[in-house]
């Protein structure tokens, strides 16, 4: 039997490739919760192909990732619980005791808590994320869904679908302390980085509700308009904003369209066409692409923040619900 | 035991804000129904007792959890009517007791009498099915949240023309309710390209629904009925008053899918309902009432949910303040219809999609995508404005 040697120069080059390789091997992951088909496609945010698919419990949906990077959360609502995939290695890893039906969730800035929205008991649900256990129950309206955290962790806003309410609610008191009233079927809401404006998107309303967090008044209100698109196509959902908060992007559902905002305006500047019945969305961590769920084509659109331009799409599995990146 | 300090916490927060709140403003409403018939084919489509009221009390249900954060108060009483009352004096004593809004569920003649003895009140119709009570006979002060009869075949043959199925075998009941249900799919049929190549009337002959040993009988007799008929795709039945149409699938002569009062049915909800969050309504329903969410259940919950959005948006329980509301453009219900339901202005027909099921699950959604509109592919159910008969008063 004869051996075959590497010739030298082979292992030179290997040796050279090493050198030149920067530190961190890894780019920054996309989880994307997929939920017809029980799954989260893992997107390499390098090569933007799927890595790998693991498989979740029942109906994966709301899905974040902790603020130390080690686990990705994503509530599995027909399972009544919320799993924990360790972004090591890609597997489940533990659950979280959320309360019946999580479907949408926000995290404390310090990653200490996380604000859980479970639909079928008109609550919201305060966890532990490092405990691991249910700290208090806030009751709120009808179907809670869209949570967001503030900026500097004192108030945490919840969306009643059916009340069509933003709740206030004072993270160190737990109690609703203000109640904002927006269009109908309120779906999600963002802060700005800076704290100074809450959005709000009214699914059914077809709006955007620009909330002032501190007197709680409604002080504008974006509409949407694309020509030859019927007005109940407009469904606005998901709600991102670039760090400096000059733009806020949109996500309008079944116009198969985010619209980009001029976050001091208001004003739309752009509708880029993405895939069908497009969701929800989340930056890559230097905030040169935005990666939007689109549900109705199994896909995810790639679009490049600074030219507005969508680049890509991808094949994840069915439904495709969330997306959360891992740095 | 958290969940018992959140409560305590909470209903102290409660308590804290009505100390320094005003009383709460009360909206007073009412169900007015003469309860439903037990006449069904299948023991699973024998209505409820509270068959349409459930939908209302629900919907007051999360209209009070709304109204906790806004300081109003939401009330539902519920009154019976015999099929041969006058309604006088129910709407005088509702009047009194300074109701201002009725969700009723009655036949056309006697909901016109009802309207006609209260017009300061403001009526939702969420059973009647009539066209007359939108067109000729249509009142300035009665919303209509049940579909129309139109509305329902509209959306069935839009679907079986997409499907190509453009032959159809017509079979009306002998009852008035069910010729106007055959007119209005003689009307959808030419509407949008399906032909009729046969009529049959059904004669009711009177007789029990179910006996011992019925169906070796009807295994004999559908065949009969529906033999040597024209060539045709599919069999629409108008039967709504139960007498045959759930006896004709699986027992026809031809091969052929039933379609109309039984098959696919055209309905404004299905107990399988599950799309566009749907389901969590059908949870709140099964929780709360302990059996399945009906079409009459969605079409009173549908009122009522309107009388608390109104009521969020105009801060009080006017029922003129309200319709104005429901007529402007800014009026969009969430339904889980997967889009905004609206009113037509010149009816006060609520537009809503429709769904298609078999009575296990839904098949389809109508308006059906083809099928334009300059204003709303809505509206492409039912008689559309330039059509309109009704002069609201």
């Amino acid at each position: 039997m004869t051996r075959r040697l590497a010739p030298p120069w082979s292992l030179f080059g290997l040796a050279l490739a090493l050198l030149a390789a920067p530190a961190p091997a890894r780019a920054a992951m996309a989880y994307v919760s997929n939920e017809k088909s029980n799954t989260v496609s893992v997107l390499d945010t390098a090569t933007w192909q799927v890595v790998r698919t693991i498989k979740v419990g029942q109906r994966p949906r709301g899905i974040t990732v902790t603020r130390d990077g080690k686990f990705v959360l994503v509530a599995v609502g027909d399972d009544d619980t919320i799993e924990m995939i360790d972004t090591a290695t890609l597997e489940v890893a533990g659950t979280l005791p959320s309360g019946p039906d999580p479907e949408h969730f926000a995290q404390s800035p310090d990653g200490r808590e996380l604000y859980v929205a479970n639909e079928n008991d008109n609550t919201v649900t305060i966890l532990d994320i490092a405990k691991r256990a249910r700290l208090a129950e806030v009751a709120v309206g009808v179907e809670p869904e869209g949570m967001a955290a503030s900026p500097d962790g004192r108030t945490v806003v919840c969306t009643s679908e059916t009340t069509n309410i933003a709740h206030f609610i004072d993270t160190a008191a737990r109690t609703v302390v203000a109640n904002v009233l927006v269009d109908s079927r309120p779906r999600y809401a963002a802060f700005k980085q800076d704290g100074s404006e809450l959005w709000v998107s009214a699914e059914i309303g077809g709006t955007v509700s620009v909330v002032d967090p501190v007197s709680h008044a409604v002080k504008d209100r974006i509409a949407f308009e694309v020509a030859g698109l019927a007005r109940e196509l407009i469904q606005p959902v998901g709600i991102n904003f670039t760090r400096d908060g000059k733009t806020g992007f949109v996500a309008l559902g079944p116009a198969n369209r985010i619209a980009a905002v001029d976050g001091v305006t208001h004003k739309v500047t752009k509708y880029l066409l993405v895939g069908q019945r497009v969701w929800h969305m989340d930056f890559t961590p230097d905030e040169k692409y935005l990666i939007s769920t689109n549900g109705l084509t199994n896909d995810v659109s790639i679009i490049e923040v600074a030219s507005l331009k969508v680049i890509k799409s991808i094949q994840v599995g069915e439904l495709p619900w969330g997306v959360a990146v891992a740095p | 035991m958290l969940r018992l300090a959140a409560a305590l916490l909470s209903a102290l927060f409660l308590a804290f804000v009505s100390a320094v709140q005003a009383e709460p403003v009360a909206i007073k409403a009412a169900y007015l129904h003469v309860p439903p018939r037990k006449a069904a084919i299948s023991l699973l489509d024998v209505p409820a007792d509270d068959d349409g009221l459930a939908g209302a009390q629900l919907a007051m249900q999360d209209n009070n959890t709304t109204g906790r954060f806004l300081n109003q108060q939401f009330a539902l009483e519920e009154v019976r009517l015999g099929e041969s009352d006058d309604p006088k004096a129910a709407v005088a004593a509702l009047a009194a007791r300074g109701v201002t809004l009725v969700i009723a569920d009655l036949p056309p003649a006697m909901l016109l009498a009802t309207a006609d003895a209260g017009r300061d009140i403001l009526f939702f119709n969420a059973g009647a099915t009539d066209e007359r009570l939108r067109e000729e006979d249509c009142r300035g002060n009665v919303v209509h949240t049940a579909p129309s009869r139109a509305m329902l075949a509209d959306a069935l043959a839009q679907y079986l023309v997409w499907k190509k199925w453009r032959r159809w075998f017509l079979v009306v009941g002998s009852h008035e309710a069910d010729k106007l249900y055959g007119d209005a799919l003689e009307r959808a049929a030419r509407r949008f390209g399906a032909k009729i190549v046969e009529t049959r009337t059904f004669e009711d002959t009177g007789g029990a629904r179910r006996t011992d040993s019925g169906l070796a009988q009807i295994q004999r007799q559908i065949p009969l009925f529906t033999q040597s008929a024209a060539e045709h795709d599919v069999l629409v039945a108008a039967d709504e008053s139960e007498v045959f149409a759930a006896y004709l699938p699986y027992r026809t002569t031809d091969p052929r899918p039933v379609a109309g009062s039984a098959g696919l049915m055209p309905k404004s909800w299905d107990a399988s309902h599950d799309q566009w969050g749907a389901n969590q309504l059908q949870n709140r329903f099964v929780a709360l009432f302990h059996r399945r969410m009906s079409a009459r259940d969605f079409q009173a919950w549908v009122a009522a949910r309107m009388i608390g959005e109104a009521a969020t948006h105009v801060k009080a329980a006017d029922p003129k303040a309200m319709l104005a509301y429901f007529t402007s453009a800014e009026f969009a219900l969430a339904a889980f219809k997967g889009q905004r339901l609206s009113l037509r202005d010149w009816n006060l027909q609520l537009r809503q999609p429709i769904l298609l099921t078999d009575g296990r699950n839904v098949v389809s959604t109508s308006p059906q995508e083809g099928f334009l509109h300059q204003v709303t592919a809505l509206d492409t159910l039912g008689p559309d404005r330039p059509e309109a008969r009704c002069r609201l008063k």
